[in-house]
């Protein structure tokens, strides 16, 4: 490990649990199982109800998907199914929807970084956090989808096939795409440092509001964008608010090691487990954020029942709706309960810190996670008891930053 | 027989970056904790009021330079917080001012169709265009447009958007999870739009929501903002809320709505309107006096001086005589990040018209500027602001109005106890909400309800 130290887990500490969210589970059929309420996706009542689920087992954060176009079997193209769900809210606005019904839970929206403004971004995560008290993180998310840019006509985007995903072009196209997130990502958190903490006097004396000196031009300029700043938005409770972002390969991790707070990765086992983490540490040790704690998620899709073959069986069933077998970029766990608390304790030997877990089937899966998995970590002295902490930094151990801009 | 008395229409804009919010008073909070805003909207939607109204900048405003410091400064993002009122709130409408020059059309039709969903049928969006690369410097795309593009493009905007929320109908999600048939139609949400600012294609990718459309606000003054207006917005937030002012815009713009096949009561005039509340019609006086002095120190008289003299005025006195020097006719460069900067399009003739008015009344630099820019709209007793409030309504000034106040976040409570229960007795102001979308509370029919009526006898 390097001396930069990277959060390194000790074995007895508790592990992070995080599920992410998306319509009515990650199963293409799980709209159809009882419980889903297919047709309430698009309500504020649906999303209140599931984030409270993971807030009763005081889970530290959920994540909410979002995309630019309509959802899609495919990887890089529209794929005209009327079979399963499409249609979605904004992330940011559902979790802004949801932050006052809720206390404790982190909520961490997706948000594409590829056509979007990241002096928006900055400021609606900065709201979050306002709203949430603290309890804002954001995942970030490239689009190299040539439907989604044509959505915004402002330019084109290489089409990619995912068999072509390792061809030199392909990776180049990739490369440039993380590359301005990456740069998005600067400009978003500089802004968030671009008032400093007490940079509102009120001074009744002088008639001055703020005191200018604590507010800073950001000067960004890149590839892609140049901002000025400083943001509209005073800085957020959390002063950074999580920087999150799921990688599959090296140029994702180098997103997540130069840019994140938590990463979310996809091994299938606990040697690959090993291998990522070591991968994105040491590049971490080479970037700006060396010595910044960086938390590492394994991703996994769970179907869990407290019968093994019962969980395979709603699998089989689910597969058969479908009309094919359930595939994923994440590990696919089906089992008890108590079988994916050995696993996660397993695996997170291998460096991992926290898991954020897919329900397959929201209705079904998130409360066997909440009321199932939750007690089952707790018999081995690995998960929470009550929340200990009000911010989500505070709940993933991470300090409330200095601030870059402040000189005293 | 008399016509039937006029139902006002009543809205609540949280106090702003600007000089009428008082940020010295002891009882003024946070104009960024979402506590400060939970409470105005809870009062406002107590006092049963339309909606509440956030406005929008971009960037800091500066002056000489430097980031203007007088004024409350910052705010938070606009969709952010009226999503997380939608959950403290149950039926006020959620209005926002969204600048259509630092967007694309495809973003700001999902963020409204999200927070129309996310509220159930409570979304409005002020539609805004800005042109100064100054704000644009935050942008990727900058900001610059030449003056002839900028209502092309607002107008190229504003259909694009609606092309995007009527790409869904509402009946495209059947969800049945017997049949697995989530949607009826793999191309729901298809739309092709090919113009001069705007080339895009594909599927939209929120279903329609309750409004079908948010409600759509328009704030411009100029003949092609009240054009603009007339075509296609319903409701506009107008800077006239005096007498004689507001008939003439009234009519004005009332009077448009035929040639574009709109009916009279298909756009509302709604002025920004200031208040101050007293026991007697006296003590409000004497409170309106002394806010006025609040909302104006001698350091913010110079500042306002300077919008129309052009140039650094910092050596005069504020409690001393207008400046005897002409104002710079120069390009404006004192004050950057302000739209009233551009209300004064003949300086010299401000200036004049300023020192005549100065010297016949013997007025100081801060004098001149309390007396000539910040008197409120009504001032009185709750009883003399519900009447006069009333009287402009049934006398065709407005449809009603947004009301400002300048404390945060409690500046309406007092309004919300006092006036409203008398506009009520008067049986001019609703007891209860009768609807549950913002179009009910206006008055407004459904985007749809013309399509179907049509349908409906074809």
């Amino acid at each position: 490990m390097s001396p930069s130290s990277p959060l390194i887990p000790s074995p007895s500490a508790a592990l992070h649990l995080a599920v992410a969210l998306d319509g009515a589970g990650w199963h293409p059929a799980a709209w159809r199982e009882p419980g889903a309420r297919p047709r309430e996706l698009l309500t504020a009542a649906y999303w209140a109800d599931i984030i409270a689920e993971a807030e009763r087992g005081l889970l530290d954060f959920v994540t909410i998907e979002d995309g630019l176009g309509l959802q899609s079997s495919r990887a890089a193209d529209p794929d005209e199914r009327t079979d399963q769900v499409r249609g979605r809210l904004d992330a940011v606005l559902i979790a802004a929807r949801v932050a006052p019904l809720t206390r404790h839970i982190g909520i961490v929206p997706t948000a594409v970084v590829t056509h979007t403004e990241p002096f928006h971004l900055s400021k609606a995560i900065a709201t979050l956090d306002y709203v949430s008290t603290g309890r804002a993180g954001v995942r970030v998310q490239i689009s190299a989808r040539q439907n989604e840019a044509a959505h915004f006509g402002r330019r084109t985007v290489q089409h990619i096939r995912v068999e072509d995903m390792h061809t030199p072009r392909a990776q180049e196209a990739i490369t440039e795409l993380f590359d301005e997130a990456a740069d998005h990502v600067e400009v978003v958190r500089r802004l968030w440092d671009s008032w400093e903490d007490d940079a509102e006097i009120r001074s009744v004396a002088t008639g001055r509001f703020i005191d200018r000196d604590r507010l800073h031009y950001i000067d960004f300029e890149g590839r892609h964008f140049t901002v000025k700043g400083p943001s509209i938005t005073p800085r957020p409770p959390q002063g950074q608010p999580l920087v999150t972002a799921l990688g599959h390969q090296t140029v994702p991790y180098r997103l997540i090691a130069r840019s994140a707070d938590l990463g979310y990765i996809t091994p299938h086992d606990p040697g690959q487990a090993r291998a990522i983490v070591d991968e994105i540490h040491t590049e971490r040790a080479a970037t700006a954020r060396a010595g910044e704690p960086l938390h590492l998620f394994g991703d996994l899709v769970v179907f869990l029942d407290d019968d093994p073959a019962a969980a395979r069986a709603r699998k089989e069933r689910l597969d058969d709706l479908a009309g094919h077998p359930f595939t994923s970029d994440a590990e696919v766990f089906t089992g008890t309960p108590a079988q994916l608390a050995d696993l996660l304790l397993e695996w997170r030997r291998a460096g991992l810190t926290g898991f954020r877990l897919r329900p397959a089937v929201i209705a079904h899966d998130l409360p066997a996670i909440t009321r199932g998995l939750v007690p089952e970590l707790r018999r081995r002295d690995a998960f929470r008891h009550s929340y200990e902490a009000s911010t989500l930094r505070g709940l993933l151990g991470l300090p409330r930053p200095a601030n870059r801009y402040a000189t005293a | 027989m008399s016509k039937p008395l006029k139902q006002i229409h009543l809205a609540a804009h949280f106090p702003g970056v600007n000089n009428t919010t008082v940020w010295s008073d002891p009882r003024a909070g946070s104009h960024i904790e979402f506590s400060s805003f939970t409470h105005f909207a809870r009062t406002a939607e107590r006092a049963k009021f339309d909606f509440l109204f956030l406005a929008e900048g971009l960037r800091l405003r500066e002056q000489g330079g430097q980031i203007y410091d007088l004024d409350v400064v910052g705010r938070p993002d606009t969709f952010t917080v009226l999503s997380a009122l939608a959950a403290v709130t149950e039926r006020l409408g959620l209005a926002g001012t969204i600048n259509s020059t630092f967007n694309e059309p495809y973003e700001v039709a999902r963020q409204f169709a999200s927070l129309d969903h996310l509220s159930d049928g409570r979304a409005a969006w002020n539609v805004v265009t800005s042109w100064d690369a100054f704000t644009g410097e935050n942008f990727r795309r900058g900001g610059f447009l030449p003056q002839e593009e900028r209502y092309s493009r607002a107008r190229e905007f504003l259909s694009t958007a609606n092309e995007l929320f009527d790409s869904w109908h509402g009946d495209e999600i059947v969800a049945d999870p017997h049949t697995g048939a989530f949607l009826r139609d793999a191309r729901a949400g298809a739309f092709v739009h090919k113009g001069q600012h705007f080339d895009i294609e594909g599927q939209f990718n929120v279903p329609r929501s309750p409004q079908g459309r948010p409600v759509i606000f328009q704030a411009g003054d100029s003949e092609e903002g009240r054009e603009f207006a007339a075509a296609g917005a319903d409701a506009i937030f107008s800077r006239y809320s005096t007498l004689d002012e507001g008939r003439a815009f009234y009519t004005d713009v009332k009077n448009r709505l035929a040639r574009h096949g709109r009916g009279h009561d298909q756009l509302l005039i709604l002025p920004a309107a200031t208040f101050v509340l007293g026991d007697t019609d006296e003590e409000a006086g004497e409170a309106a006096r002394e806010i006025r002095r609040q909302q104006v120190s001698g350091a913010t008289a110079i500042k306002h001086l300077e919008f129309v003299w052009n140039r650094d005025l910092s050596g005069y006195d504020p409690d001393g005589p207008l400046p005897d020097i002409d104002p710079d006719l120069g390009e404006h460069s004192i004050a950057r990040g302000r739209a009233q900067v551009r209300m004064y399009r003949d300086p010299l003739a401000t200036a004049r018209e300023w020192r005549e008015r100065a010297a016949a009344n013997n007025w100081s630099i801060r004098d001149l500027v309390i007396e000539t820019g910040s008197r409120q709209s009504f001032i009185g007793s709750p009883a003399t602001v519900a009447e006069k409030l009333n009287a402009y309504v049934q006398a065709d000034v407005s449809d009603g109005f947004i009301l400002v106040p300048h404390l945060t976040p409690g500046g309406l409570d007092v309004f919300a106890d006092t006036v409203v229960p008398l506009l009520q007795e008067r049986g001019v102001f609703r007891t209860e909400y009768e609807g549950t979308t913002l179009r009910d509370h206006l008055g407004l029919a459904h985007p749809d309800a013309d399509a179907a009526g049509e349908r409906a006898a074809s």
